[in-house]
């Protein structure tokens, strides 16, 4: 599980590890629905332990490149693989973490259950009591900090704590790479940070590559080593400071575009098609929870 | 005046010869046990599927079926289980997102109640029968009816069990059950499927109208007292029990259909879990470890 040496406190993200092999790659991948062209041309390898966020406006293709790796969508044409095997579904190798969803008061599961979920939800029978399966949920609610809610009732955790459990319910399977869809959407600021953290956490201990698909880079802009910016059937991949600069994204858009970096973080001005879903700050890469102050500059 | 309320109130209780009858129904009271078991196991995955009013959806297509079944001459067991498959499947193969299924159940409802009512009009036979298959029937269980009850019961709860894991993945959490390759729309159907069926044999018992009394309320009752995967269906299957066997063991004696006494009797059971789950609520925080609020590491 942590056979590799983990490097707990090199905060700077960028490659300073010797390259490791893919996890993940594509190979002139395209997806098209119709005469729409999602992406083409697309060249991606996720290394064991990278971080590579995936940027773009609603309907760029984010959630359906998702879709693929996870085997539920095919390619239009070009190779993927997943460990040098062709990818298929239900791979248990690959861990998914979804948008929170505050679960209901129909929901007769506890913290546990749901991280249980994870390592035998997909079988078929009665979930009977087992003492290693037990075991091996206490020690994921350790991984993810949630041993103190471990019994309570989902529909009592708040969205952060929810997320939390999300994470542990992801590593169930020995995951080698994870899929995170906008993981923290609709979290405050608070666990925006700690769920991104403990993510950032568990990839460098188990040396996990993650694809990280957001609208808002900033919370997790420490950890990236790579992003993947999806525009109009196009796209850039690189580091945060090659692709997050205004000539890049304004040849990939097509127009001006201004990448505004103010106090540590990044704001988008003037993407044309009014990207990352904030109908009133105008493709702002700032998340709308931000307090006064930091965000607003392009509103 | 005092006659007439001792009249009223053994209309609703009456125990004489309470040993003979008892005997005599014996397969009653089988029924209601076996469709305890199965209206407490289901209703659980309707409660997490979130599938109350398909439920009530169902009864009534399952309510048309039945008289049809009655008019033409079929059989009413049979009516009802070809109603309830018919809805079942409509209802999933076109409503997989919430507000399709709502509104389809919603156009599919007063269309059975209609067609239900019209078969019955022009049935020759007893009243009696009628009203039966809306509200439930004064305890009469023969043998044939109590074989395929039981046989029928007996497919769900095995199929039920046969999926229970997966089901209950794809049911709380359908998104990250895909992502993991578990089927989620074969067992959407699968399940609309057994849900017929568990809506056929509770039909025959309490009546369409009534059906949601022991398919959801136990459930419902039972998630109020505990969101443990292994009490929840636990508490809801002796809840469905309790009422359905109750409600019999009550009706016996007199000339009212069991309906009423199962309802009520399942309602209280849920009035009670709910008063219960608020005291609890007040006393503090459930399966929490006390620590400082938010401690974020």
């Amino acid at each position: 599980m942590t056979t590799s040496t983990p490097t707990p406190g090199s905060a700077g993200a960028t490659s300073s590890r010797p390259p490791a092999e893919p996890v993940l790659t594509l190979n002139g991948a395209a997806l098209r629905f119709g005469d729409r062209t999602l992406w083409s041309g697309l060249d991606l390898a996720v290394a064991a332990g990278e971080f590579v966020a995936v940027i773009g406006a609603n309907g760029s293709g984010k959630t359906s490149l998702l879709k693929v790796i996870l085997g539920q969508q095919r390619l239009t044409s070009g190779t993927a693989s997943f460990l040098g095997e062709p990818l298929r579904r239900g791979n248990r190798r690959i861990g998914y973490i979804p948008q929170q969803k505050l679960a209901d008061d129909g929901t007769p599961l506890r913290a546990r259950d749901l991280v249980g979920l994870g390592l035998t939800g997909h079988r078929f029978g009665l979930p009977l009591p087992s003492r290693a399966r037990r075991r091996r949920v206490d020690q994921l609610l350790d991984a993810v900090g949630a041993t103190r809610y471990g019994d309570a009732p989902i529909s009592s955790l708040s969205g952060g704590e929810q997320q939390r459990l999300r994470v542990g319910q992801s590593l169930a399977g020995d995951p080698r790479l994870l899929l995170c869809d906008e993981p923290l959407l609709s979290l405050d600021l608070n666990y925006q940070r700690t769920v991104s953290e403990l993510i950032d956490v568990q990839r460098r201990q188990r040396d996990l590559g993650v694809l990280f698909v957001t609208h808002d880079i900033n919370p997790i802009l420490g950890m990236v080593d790579r992003v993947l910016y999806l525009a109009d059937g196009r796209f850039r991949i690189g580091t945060p400071d090659d692709v997050l600069q205004s000539e890049v994204l304004s040849d990939l858009y097509g127009s001006p575009v201004d990448v505004i970096r103010t106090r540590g973080r990044i704001i988008v001005v003037g993407t044309p098609d009014g990207a990352h879903g904030h109908p009133h700050s105008d493709g702002d890469l700032a998340h709308h929870d931000e307090p006064a102050g930091s965000a607003g500059a392009a509103s | 005046m005092i006659a007439a309320d001792g009249d009223f109130w053994s209309q609703i209780f009456t125990f004489t010869n309470y040993g003979e009858l008892l005997v005599l129904l014996q397969n009653s009271i089988i029924a209601g046990a076996v469709l305890g078991l199965v209206g407490g196991l289901i209703g659980v995955f309707v409660m997490s599927r979130d599938m109350a009013f398909a439920v009530h959806g169902i009864s009534e297509l399952s309510f048309a079926g039945a008289s049809a079944g009655l008019l033409f001459g079929v059989g009413v067991v049979e009516g009802s289980l070809v109603g309830s498959l018919v809805a079942a499947a409509l209802i999933g193969l076109l409503g997989s997102r919430a507000r399709d299924r709502n509104s389809i159940i919603a156009v599919l409802m007063p269309f059975g109640l209609g067609l239900g009512i019209l078969c019955l009009t022009l049935y020759p036979g007893r009243t009696a029968n009628k009203f039966g298959l809306l509200t439930g029937q004064i305890v009469a269980v023969d043998n044939p009816r109590l074989n395929s009850l039981l046989a029928i019961s007996i497919v769900v709860i095995i199929g039920l069990v046969v999926v229970w894991r997966p089901l209950m993945f794809a049911s709380v959490d359908v998104d990250v059950a895909s992502a993991r390759g578990v089927p989620t729309r074969f067992l959407s159907l699968y399940f609309m499927l057994l849900l017929g069926l568990a809506v056929a044999v509770s039909v025959q018992v309490v009546g369409s109208l009534l059906v949601l009394s022991i398919l959801v309320t136990p459930a419902a009752a039972a998630l109020r007292l505990s969101s443990s995967p292994v009490l929840v269906p636990l508490f809801s299957t002796v809840f469905a029990v309790v009422s359905l066997v109750g409600g019999i063991l009550l009706a016996l004696g007199g000339s009212i259909p069991i309906s009423p006494y199962v309802t009520t009797i399942s309602f209280l059971i849920y009035a009670v879990c709910r008063i219960i789950a608020a005291v609890r609520k007040r006393r503090g925080n459930a399966g929490r470890i006390a620590g400082p609020a938010l401690a974020q590491s």
